[in-house]
């Protein structure tokens, strides 16, 4: 898993590694010219201009040097020192952007926008969850009734429409044709309002319910099929022979036993949501990581886009290895047999 | 896992209505490609991007069937083809041109623009003129163009918001009964005399060239009425006809989706068998990378090839590919776990045949059901991917896909003004494409596994 990370982390600084030394070399000279064109009596001592040019570029290449920027970008020590900096968890600072109160550390960006990429994706997936698995349950009762016609057919034909694209038409529709929502989801308010924590959850409304419609039909479906598989076994057909309530069995017994695939599932979609997010965020202008990952990349701040990508592939890291001891705990078989 | 041969597949899924619906629309997004290949000159897409090709074109206008379903007629817009008259009248040559239509909307046309290529010698008079519905003439414009000593072909775009046109028709204010500043040059051209109304019925815009020389020629000469609607699928911010994009992205779509499928799982097919079959070290070796490229962020990670490699479509099919086949290696390694141990497997082995042909010859021909499924289940993960990369922007510009008019939509605030025409087709198109292969793989799929069925 840890091998992974750094493969991970050593594939990204291998895609933005050159830009992010131009980008570098590029601000070094601008802060030397700037440096020296501040303090005119430094001009003043050089009799032609040629001279003056090549002292500034003497400037430039020493302080290249001091920050080892020489060396080129692969070179095994600048890979190994960035590498063992992430690790640490010291980003650096970012280029470009900055967090809502104004700090350009990489970290305090994360933290900040960390948060409510996991409020609205963790409340979308846990209301799709729970809508999911009580249909899917409800649809598994009595296959092939309406329940489940309508909530497989509405699985399938969820399945392929973008997320995106129904977040444009919802904004299309509630935002503007009926003003019952914010168009945009980030609040106007300033974050240490009082009032702050509810206006987040009114902008938060719209994507919530946006995510929670196109996801939750796949989940339905994906429970009724684990769930067809489950009331096939010979023990729930004993328990309806013994004259236990259809209903019980399903929500007690069978649930309970297609509940290993559906944790891992809720696991792995939970952080892969993450990685998603880019494009809904996109959408609703939420001020979470997707859309911090967006702008970064439009603007190249590489600091920014390789600790995104850690933390999401951390995040992602955590949630199989998470998935993996919930198994293990609602299937007993899994940790007797290792 | 059953075998099955493929007619009995093929009966199965005859008698399936999904499947077939899937077939159909398959079949018609094929046919609309083809139409759009044929009938669209391949050249389009590439001034797709290019603003100057589109100027005769309105902006952000609905689509004209709208007026179907509309008591006021929305103004449709119209690109007219002139009539040609040539007269000689005491040594002054007329050379002619009307454009006669019948103007029926209930709302006035935006703007109009005459556009005109004039071939002439000597310092010819261009005069405009108007005849409206009730039989009123309205001089438009007067002017006489730069002088030519030989042959010249002058070309020239005349707005109804030139002001020299308002001031010509403020000469003429008697002719209506209301003050004529409320209203802007097109709305008077158009308008009621007595009240500020439309006026429908004929209309006969005039346009002669006077000179004392027998040469003028129009070239080229264009009438357009500038409406609020506009064709079958409306135009955007960008004076673009939708029509066009939209049909011009079927093609591509289809490309995408299946080209990514079909290559991601041939790749992880092979993958799979291979590292399934040969087992212990190398199956070990290969799983474990395989867990990588699972555990990479492959949404970022393709936005990052994008910004960074090239966002040429033909490069974007091969990152997508990366990030698609781990799946299907992981289940196609399992099943050549399974058919390595049967019988025949072991005999072909112990006959002396090469791995290789063992793999493509018995192993892999076993799953090509499920190969068949899996191609239809992975379109639409393709285009939509491929979609979603073109909303944020990162398309390639040079072939207009329905991700990119999306995108365009977005950037415009297609949502915020209520353009619908703009937003929705595209997502559309993108969903039933997508389902139409949803539809044939779910269809294959519970025929190749039956334990779904029930």
């Amino acid at each position: 898993m840890f091998a992974v990370l750094m493969i991970t982390l050593l594939l990204t600084i291998l895609l933005v590694g050159s830009n992010m030394d131009t980008i570098l070399k590029q601000g070094v000279m601008f802060q030397v010219r700037s440096e020296i064109i501040e303090n005119p009596s430094i001009a003043e001592s050089f009799a032609n201009p040629e001279e003056f040019e090549a002292f500034i570029q003497q400037k430039i290449d020493e302080r290249v040097k001091t920050l080892g920027l020489d060396s080129p970008w692969y070179s095994p020590q600048r890979v190994g020192l960035t590498m063992y900096k992430i690790l640490i968890l010291d980003f650096g600072n970012a280029t470009f952007l900055t967090s809502d109160s104004g700090s350009s550390n990489v970290g305090d960006i994360l933290l900040e926008k960390i948060p409510r990429t996991i409020l609205l994706f963790t409340t979308a997936t846990i209301i799709i969850s729970i809508i999911g698995i009580f249909l899917g349950a409800a649809s598994s009762n009595k296959i092939g009734s309406i329940t489940d016609r309508i909530t497989s057919t509405f699985a399938i034909v969820s399945s392929s429409f973008p997320v995106w694209w129904i977040g444009m038409l919802m904004i299309f529709l509630f935002a503007f044709v009926y003003q019952i929502f914010p168009a945009r989801a980030t609040p106007t308010m300033d974050s240490s309002d009082p009032g702050y924590i509810f206006a987040l959850l009114y902008h938060m409304a719209l994507p919530v319910i946006t995510i929670s419609l196109i996801g939750f039909g796949a989940w339905a479906y994906l429970v009724r099929n684990f769930m067809v598989g489950v009331l096939q076994e010979d023990y729930i057909t004993a328990k309806k022979i013994m004259g236990i309530s259809k209903r019980k069995i399903i929500y007690k017994h069978a649930l309970k036993n297609a509940a290993p695939p559906i944790v891992t599932i809720l696991a792995l979609s939970l952080s892969g949501s993450l990685g998603g997010a880019i494009i809904t965020e996109a959408v609703f202008d939420w001020p979470g990581m997707g859309r911090l990952y967006f702008d970064a990349i439009g603007v190249m701040d590489l600091p920014i886009i390789i600790g995104a990508t850690y933390i999401l592939t951390v995040l992602f890291l955590i949630s199989i290895f998470i998935a993996d001891l919930l198994y293990g705990y609602f299937d007993p078989r899994v940790r007797r047999g290792s | 896992m059953s075998v099955k041969t493929s007619t009995d597949i093929q009966k199965e899924f005859l008698k399936s209505t999904v499947g077939l619906t899937g077939i159909f629309i398959l079949l018609i997004l094929i046919a609309v490609s083809i139409f759009a290949v044929i009938s669209i000159p391949s050249d389009t897409f590439q001034y797709w991007n290019n603003p100057e090709k589109w100027v005769s074109y309105p902006k952000t206008s609905v689509p004209s069937w709208v007026n179907l379903f509309v008591a006021e007629k929305i103004p449709e817009h119209k690109i007219f083809e002139p009539e040609n008259i040539t007269l000689e009248q005491n040594g002054v040559f007329l050379t002619s041109q009307q454009f006669r239509f019948n103007y029926i909307f209930d709302d006035f046309p935006n703007d109009f623009m005459y556009n005109y290529n004039l071939e002439y010698i000597g310092s010819p008079l261009l005069e405009i003129n108007v005849i409206k519905p009730d039989g009123t003439y309205l001089e438009l414009i007067s002017t006489t163009l730069p002088y030519a000593t030989e042959l010249t072909s002058y070309e020239q775009r005349i707005f109804s918001t030139d002001s020299l046109l308002r001031k010509n028709i403020t000469m003429q204010s008697d002719f209506y009964n209301f003050e004529i500043n409320d209203m802007n040059t097109i709305e008077l051209i158009f308008s009621n005399q007595k009240k500020q109304e439309i006026l429908n019925g004929d209309y006969v815009f005039m346009i002669n060239v006077y000179s004392v020389e027998p040469q003028n020629k129009f070239l080229n000469s264009q009438l357009i009425v500038g409406g609020k609607a506009f064709g079958v699928m409306g135009t955007d911010e960008l004076r673009r006809d939708l029509a066009i994009g939209l049909l011009w992205g079927t093609p591509l779509a289809l490309f995408i989706g299946i080209s990514v499928s079909i290559g991601s799982v041939i790749a992880g097919l092979v993958y799979g068998v291979y590292s399934g079959y040969k087992g212990k070290k190398t199956d070990e070796v290969m799983m474990r990378f395989n867990d990588v490229i699972y555990a990479l962020p492959a949404l970022p990670f393709l936005i990052i090839l994008a910004v960074t490699i090239s966002n040429s479509i033909f490069l974007m099919i091969g990152f997508l590919m990366i990030f698609s086949w781990v799946g299907i290696a992981k289940v196609s390694r399992s099943m050549s776990l399974q058919i390595k141990t049967r019988q025949y497997v072991e005999a072909a082995k112990i006959m002396g045949q090469k791995d290789s042909k063992i793999i493509f010859k018995h192993i892999i021909p076993q799953m090509m059901p499920y190969v068949f499924a899996s191609i239809a289940i992975s379109v639409p993960a393709a285009i939509t991917t491929e979609a979603g990369l073109s909303f944020l922007g990162l398309g390639d510009p040079s072939f207009p896909t329905w991700g990119q008019i999306l995108h365009d939509a977005n950037t415009y605030g297609a949502a915020a003004q209520g353009f619908w025409w703009w937003i929705v087709p595209p997502g559309l198109l993108i969903a039933i494409t997508g389902l139409a292969f949803v539809f044939i793989g779910n269809t294959l799929d519970t025929i190749v596994n039956p334990k779904l069925k029930r």
